[in-house]
């Protein structure tokens, strides 16, 4: 038995061969069943995400297995073999297993650390478990699969410090502010990445939304979304003294904000902090605000460079993940090549047992009379001589050697086992 | 017996500051549990320490440079155990052992003769007066403390320096905030610990006031905090001058307790 994993990823395929190679809704079950049904393939997981389309299977045969599932994956999606030949990784056994954790610790992921991955294995391994197209193997694999995951994110700091610019801000409010709750928000003017970083405050319990726009009516559609209420670009210094955070994004070709009125309005709001992100380009606060006390004025090249720093950050740690997942996948190695002589233990055990139950037959045909507590009393003689003999060629067939393969074939060949595994 | 519990709590005290401080540069939970339970242990055997000079001496001991910061440190102590168990403010220790051990250090190396009181002021406003006065001053070292947190911390977000420290230290919010509350415990007693003391002087000495130096800086100290309280209402000064002002504050303390014995020539000068 082995392990092959095959797939594409964002880094791969460009994405049009990823959305047509994807497994998506009703897809993904007809793809696992059609996968489960091909000659060499054992047990098979899917997992189709927005990033990577992988299969993972339990094969007797990698090459032909491999070809299969490519025959497969162009028949079921109607796409050339060619087409997307040259995008497809193959990986077999201790590769096939490192990918697996690698991808699972979100190491393979585009935003490094990111944590939705482990959710989406999770769903993907608990799919093909429902649809029975998994065995002991995969089943195996994939517990490891989300206990290295928890272990990388338990000992590494890799899922730790915001990488995104809206992250980044929340990240900073928190740290200006204890509790987001109950604190106000203005957005003023709107962009694409202002709501993004609203949309996520939001999500972090913070209350009083104002929305201000030069045009009012677009002012009042953000805010009725936000749950908001929408100010008239005239008034909005006077509603800034209920600030606690603003987000700017004003397509103004000037500062909207100077020193002189923020510090008059600092003085109206009894110096409460604030904290301003101005994400407009060109800037449209004046950058001497933050000289002011208890206002943090961040622009968006002070929050791209906390998200660069954190990303390096996440990078570092990701070396002390791939040395964790180096030691799960030695770990899974060792398991699946035990399985190997398991075959051969059991047929052992089986022959043994054969045999002392003709020999107690054929002695209890011989003293027909015999009274019950010597029956049992040699029956247990019988179990415990077969136990000794059997225990030392046990313990050497479940080591972890080298010879094993040489170890399994003497023992068939000494007991007179010729049982095909499986 | 005493001797061997200072020493023991002294040790503890230094091993728990070293930790502390390493737990300013690679932080982690282990650290500050060492660090934690290396303070509690420390506190024991000076807790131990306390109640055997106070059996000695039959009053408070902290007559005499020795005591008087011995003491001093135990009620730093008390109060930063109290926080932590009330808030747990991450890296306060290290902010706050590091000064213990400078005043324990200090304590241990003056004179630790337990100094009789003279028998005019023999009495229980003593107790009443000396604990309110240490115990305010307690609550003042911790605003210190935080203060210097405080002022960290805005510094990083100010700048933009969003480093280790950064991230562990509190939200500006919280360490603003306790700060606050601590002034606000400080000040009361503060307040009390003067009009004790003056009706003890009324009755040792016969005169209320008599424009000593440590009263004198008392009332210094007093008013330094009275007006971190009073912009505080009215203007609304917190944050980093708010906190500047109790690092300013706390230094008029250690003068008061330290520099005007050493320095000046006072009726105080048992403590």
């Amino acid at each position: 038995m082995k392990i092959l994993v095959q797939g594409v990823n964002h880094r791969s395929a460009s994405v049009d061969i990823r959305e047509r190679l994807a497994f998506n809704g009703e897809k993904l079950e007809e793809g696992l069943f059609g996968l489960r049904k091909l000659p060499d393939i054992r047990e098979v997981a899917l997992l189709s995400t927005c990033n990577r389309v992988e299969l993972y299977a339990c094969v007797s045969n990698l090459p032909a297995a491999a070809d299969s599932i490519k025959n497969f994956l162009a028949e079921f999606h109607g796409i050339k073999r060619t087409e997307f030949e040259r995008s497809l990784y193959n990986l077999s056994d201790a590769e096939a297993v490192r990918h697996i954790f690698r991808v699972s610790s979100s190491l393979d992921s585009m935003v490094l650390g990111e944590p939705q991955i482990l959710g989406q294995i999770k769903d993907c391994f608990d799919f093909a478990l429902n649809k029975k197209t998994t065995g002991v193997l995969l089943n195996k694999l994939m517990k490891k699969a989300i206990s290295t995951a928890k272990r990388v994110r338990t000992e590494t700091r890799i899922a730790e410090n915001a990488v995104s610019i809206s992250f980044a801000a929340v990240e900073l409010a928190k740290k200006i502010f204890t509790n987001l709750a109950g604190k106000s928000f203005m957005l003023l003017g709107a962009g694409e990445m202002a709501e993004l970083a609203a949309r996520h405050l939001l999500n972090n319990g913070i209350s009083g939304v104002t929305v201000v726009n030069r045009t009012y009516d677009r002012g009042c559609e953000l805010a009725c979304e936000f749950n908001g209420r929408p100010v008239r670009f005239e008034d909005f210094l006077t509603e800034l003294v209920h600030a606690d955070i603003i987000i700017c994004s004003t397509g103004a070709p000037s500062y909207v904000l100077n020193r002189d009125q923020m510090q008059k309005v600092m003085k109206e709001r009894k110096q409460k902090p604030v904290f301003i992100i101005d994400i407009s380009v060109p800037r449209n606060i004046d950058p001497e605000i933050n000289k002011i006390d208890n206002v943090y004025l961040y622009d968006v090249d002070n929050l791209q460079d906390v998200v660069d720093t954190n990303v390096q950050g996440r990078r570092a740690e990701a070396e002390k993940a791939e040395a964790i997942i180096s030691e799960e996948v030695d770990k899974f190695l060792r398991w699946m090549s035990a399985l190997d002589s398991v075959p051969t233990i059991v047929a052992l055990r089986q022959k043994a047992e054969e045999i002392r139950q003709e020999e107690i037959g054929k002695f209890l045909g011989r003293f027909p009379d015999m009274d019950e507590s010597t029956v049992k009393a040699v029956d247990y003689l019988a179990s415990a001589i077969i136990n000794k003999l059997l225990h030392p060629p046990t313990v050497a067939l479940k080591d972890d050697s080298e010879d094993r393969d040489e170890l399994i074939a003497t023992i068939k060949k000494l007991y007179g086992i010729n049982g095909e595994e499986d | 017996m005493e001797l061997a519990f200072f020493e023991a709590a002294l040790t503890l005290y230094f091993a728990a500051a070293v930790v502390s401080i390493m737990e300013l540069f690679k932080g982690t939970k282990t650290t500050s549990r060492i660090m934690m339970g290396l303070t509690i242990l420390g506190f024991a055997f000076h807790t131990a320490n306390i109640i055997v000079r106070y059996v000695n001496a039959g009053h408070i001991p902290i007559a005499g440079l020795h005591g008087a910061s011995s003491f001093f440190c135990w009620c730093i102590i008390l109060l930063f155990l109290f926080l932590e168990y009330r808030y747990s403010i991450g890296l306060l220790g290290s902010f706050i052992m590091p000064m213990v051990l400078v005043l324990m250090l200090s304590s241990a190396v003056l004179p630790r003769k337990i100094e009789q009181l003279s028998p005019v002021l023999q009495s229980y406003w003593f107790g009443i007066h000396t604990v309110l006065a240490f115990t305010g001053d307690a609550a003042f070292a911790l605003a210190f403390g935080v203060g210097i947190m405080y002022l960290l911390q805005e510094h990083f977000v100010k700048s933009k320096h969003l480093g280790g420290l950064f991230h562990r230290l509190p939200s500006l919010q919280t360490l603003d905030e306790i700060n606050y509350r601590l002034i606000t415990i400080g000040w009361p007693l503060l307040t009390l610990a003067i009009i004790t003391g003056v009706i003890w002087a009324e009755s040792a000495w016969g005169t209320y006031w008599r424009w000593d130096p440590k009263e004198v800086w008392s009332l210094i100290t007093w008013f330094i905090y009275a007006a971190v309280l009073h912009v505080r209402l009215i203007a609304g000064w917190r944050g980093r001058r708010a906190a500047i002002l109790s690092i300013v504050g706390f230094c008029a303390v250690l003068f008061t307790f330290f520099g005007v014995n050493l320095i000046m020539k006072s009726i105080h000068s048992f403590i």
